[in-house]
């Protein structure tokens, strides 16, 4: 195993959604919370890639804020490893639309160079214009694309000028919040493949959030799948994909439309996610879940380490592990 | 063909006159739909697929218009009809799904008082009788306590539920076609599998039409009988959708499967096809796929290429006409 190059502990984030206060007052309601991201602990292996995926509502973007630091955690840490430098890494963000994520007023040129005016890593204009225009070729685009505006670029255009961006201060960790996911396929291919380009080069490490397995599967070496604000399977991508065990990992697994083999004749009655206002006690899968029972609604399983590598919280698994007799490796080897 | 086609579409044609010319947003667009098929049109933004839907039920926003082509629906012809008439083909004989759940329904009034009102504008039928219809609509899209549901307002209902709404108000006249603009976008991949599966139920039980208009290769992989897959403005590939997934023979086509990520083997590296489709007022002369196509020949850069058998369907390329054999 390689060093993590970010571990994150037990983190929490609560969003204070209350009524206004006079309401509160008048109506007799209690302050309410909402637990968007609810106790969850990964680490992401240097020069890897962890995906965290899950349908909308789950989370997965929060913990893409917390990680890079636009919002504060209500509990938990996270500890980023010392990069190249010795210095701790260097994280960046990518966002998921390149419409609303570059300033349509602003040159592409001056886009790309605010991040290096802004923390003084050139000192003249001329080694300015020289590491934009080097940004820019990196990124597939010309150094003469500097002088145009944003919406001079098509859509997978924009995305490699938000790359570029993100490059500018040489960070050795980037948050990659749902890509591609505003890109038409033959694009999306473009980028993936201008991603794993860098990585490979500059030997950089990404989180990436995705609601689409299959470029989750494409690009990622360990998968988190979250559910609710909690991680409800970790395991290495080719383990997760052959042997999914939570049994929400094998809905999602189960719904995916698939181009090569397709599922025509099924009929799904899967249910729908549970709005995180209130969610469901115990399991918070357990009123969709096939395999639920009195314990399930109770009782939170917890997060549990199994010899392929893989981390589960459910009680079936539990059980089922436990009857196989599989030793358990324990949560504890994680933080240890 | 034996049966008359439920939908016909003749080497349409749509123009949007503007102050810097014309700009032609289909062309030469022909295909057809049984009863109790699904269709399914693929294509990237701006492809022109859902300009082809708006197309059929007469939706276009002006100053676009069809500058040529028929559109048959059931042995009629619907293209040419004035607006007063078409209002009673749209809905009554066509449905139409689109994709933003929320912004297809008011959120004013109930489900129930806007499935009665479609019901009773195209069926003669009393107010309880239209209740007890809208009510066995809902139970029929798999709404759980329809009863009770009717009366509930839009916001009351997930995303999903909300589709489930929305294809139930597309069914409420029984129409033999039903035009579905990106239904599953908005929603869930696991939602997503349940409004696939449901439409596919309702076409088989029904024998309903389809023109399932999406950017999702899977969901017509899983969901389509037949696809045409659309590029700049034109049909580049038309057939039975497992042959055009395993053998596809356009080169966009090609391209198209290739970059997409599949759950099966896993590869280093997508294929990827260079460049961006053109824009429509800058449409490439000869085959619009030219500057990006792998195995481009100099005809192509003058002619444009028609739709022709290539296997059990059809293709807009040189490469697979007969004329091309002797010289490759």
């Amino acid at each position: 195993m390689t060093i993590p190059a970010l571990t994150v502990t037990h983190l929490s984030r609560l969003f204070n959604v209350s009524a206004p206060w006079l309401n509160r007052v008048i109506e007799r309601k209690p302050k309410a919370y909402l637990r968007a991201v609810d106790d969850i602990s990964f680490s992401v292996p240097s020069g890897g890639c962890l995906s965290l995926v899950g349908e909308s509502g789950c989370g997965k973007s929060t913990v893409a804020r917390l990680v890079t630091g636009l919002y504060t955690p209500t509990n938990g840490q996270m500890q980023f490893a010392n990069g190249k430098n010795g210095k701790p890494l260097a994280a960046q963000m990518i966002f998921q639309d390149p419409y609303a994520s570059l300033n349509p007023r602003w040159r592409v040129f001056d886009i790309i160079a605010e991040p290096l005016r802004e923390l003084k890593l050139r000192e003249t204009d001329a080694e300015i214009t020289e590491r934009v225009g080097e940004l820019l070729t990196t990124v597939g685009l010309a150094p003469r694309d500097g002088r145009k505006f944003p919406h001079e670029f098509s859509g997978g255009q924009r995305q490699r000028i938000s790359i570029a961006r993100a490059l500018a201060t040489e960070p050795e960790f980037l948050v990659c919040d749902e890509p591609t996911s505003a890109l038409d396929v033959s694009v999306q291919a473009q980028i993936l493949n201008l991603m794993r380009r860098l990585q490979d080069e500059m030997g950089l490490t990404y989180l990436f959030i995705s609601h689409d397995m299959s470029v989750v599967r494409h690009m990622s070496d360990q998968i988190a799948v979250m559910y609710l604000g909690r991680i409800v399977e970790q395991a290495a991508t080719e383990v997760l994909f052959a042997n999914p065990k939570h049994p929400y990992t094998q809905l999602l697994l189960e719904t995916i439309p698939n181009v090569t083999d397709p599922k025509r004749d099924r009929e799904v009655q899967s249910g729908e996610v549970p709005s995180p206002m209130k969610p469901p006690s115990g399991c918070t899968f357990h009123p969709r879940c096939p395999q639920a029972d009195a314990r399930c609604a109770a009782e939170r399983p917890e997060m549990q380490a199994y010899s392929d590598g893989s981390r589960v919280a459910c009680h079936r698994v539990a059980e089922t592990m436990a009857a196989l007799a599989v030793p358990l490796v324990g949560e504890r080897r994680l933080s240890a | 063909m034996t049966q008359t086609p439920m939908l016909d579409v003749r080497a349409l044609r749509v123009e949007f006159p503007g102050r810097h010319g014309t700009v032609t947003a289909l062309a030469d667009i022909s295909l057809t739909i049984q009863p109790g098929e699904i269709l399914g049109v693929v294509g990237e933004s701006g492809a022109g697929k859902s300009m082809t839907g708006l197309a059929v039920l007469g939706l276009l926003e002006p100053p676009g218009h069809v500058a040529g082509g028929e559109v048959w629906l059931n042995g009629r012809r619907i293209d040419t009809l004035s607006d007063h008439d078409m209002e009673k083909v749209r809905g009554r004989e066509i449905g139409a799904i689109f994709q933003d759940p929320l912004t297809s329904l008011n959120p004013l009034f109930s489900v129930g008082k806007q499935l009665i009102e479609t019901i009773r504008l195209h069926l003669p039928l009393n107010r309880t009788e239209a209740r007890q219809r809208a009510i066995d609509l809902l139970a029929e899209v798999g709404i759980p306590g329809p009863e009770t549901r009717v009366d509930h307002f839009p916001h009351q209902f997930s995303g999903g539920m909300r589709q489930r709404v929305v294809i139930a108000l597309a069914l409420a006249a029984r129409p033999k076609l039903i035009i579905a603009d990106e239904p599953t976008t908005a929603l869930d991949v696991s939602i997503q599998a349940q409004i696939t599966s449901l439409l596919r139920r309702l076409c088989k039980d029904n024998g309903t039409a389809v023109m399932l208009v999406t950017h999702d290769m899977g969901v017509i992989a899983e969901t389509a009988d037949r696809v045409a897959v659309m590029y700049a403005g034109r049909l580049v590939e038309i057939g039975p959708v497992a042959d055009v997934i395993a053998r596809p023979s356009h080169p966009y086509t090609r391209g198209l499967m290739g970059s997409i990520p599949t759950l099966g083997a896993r590869v280093p590296r997508l294929q990827q096809i260079d460049g961006a489709m053109p824009r429509l007022d800058a449409i490439p002369q000869g085959c619009a796929f030219n500057p990006r196509c792998p195995q481009v020949m100099p005809r192509c850069r003058t002619e444009r290429p028609h739709l022709h058998p290539s296997g059990s369907g059809q293709s807009a390329c040189f490469l697979n006409q007969p004329a091309q054999e002797s010289a490759a």
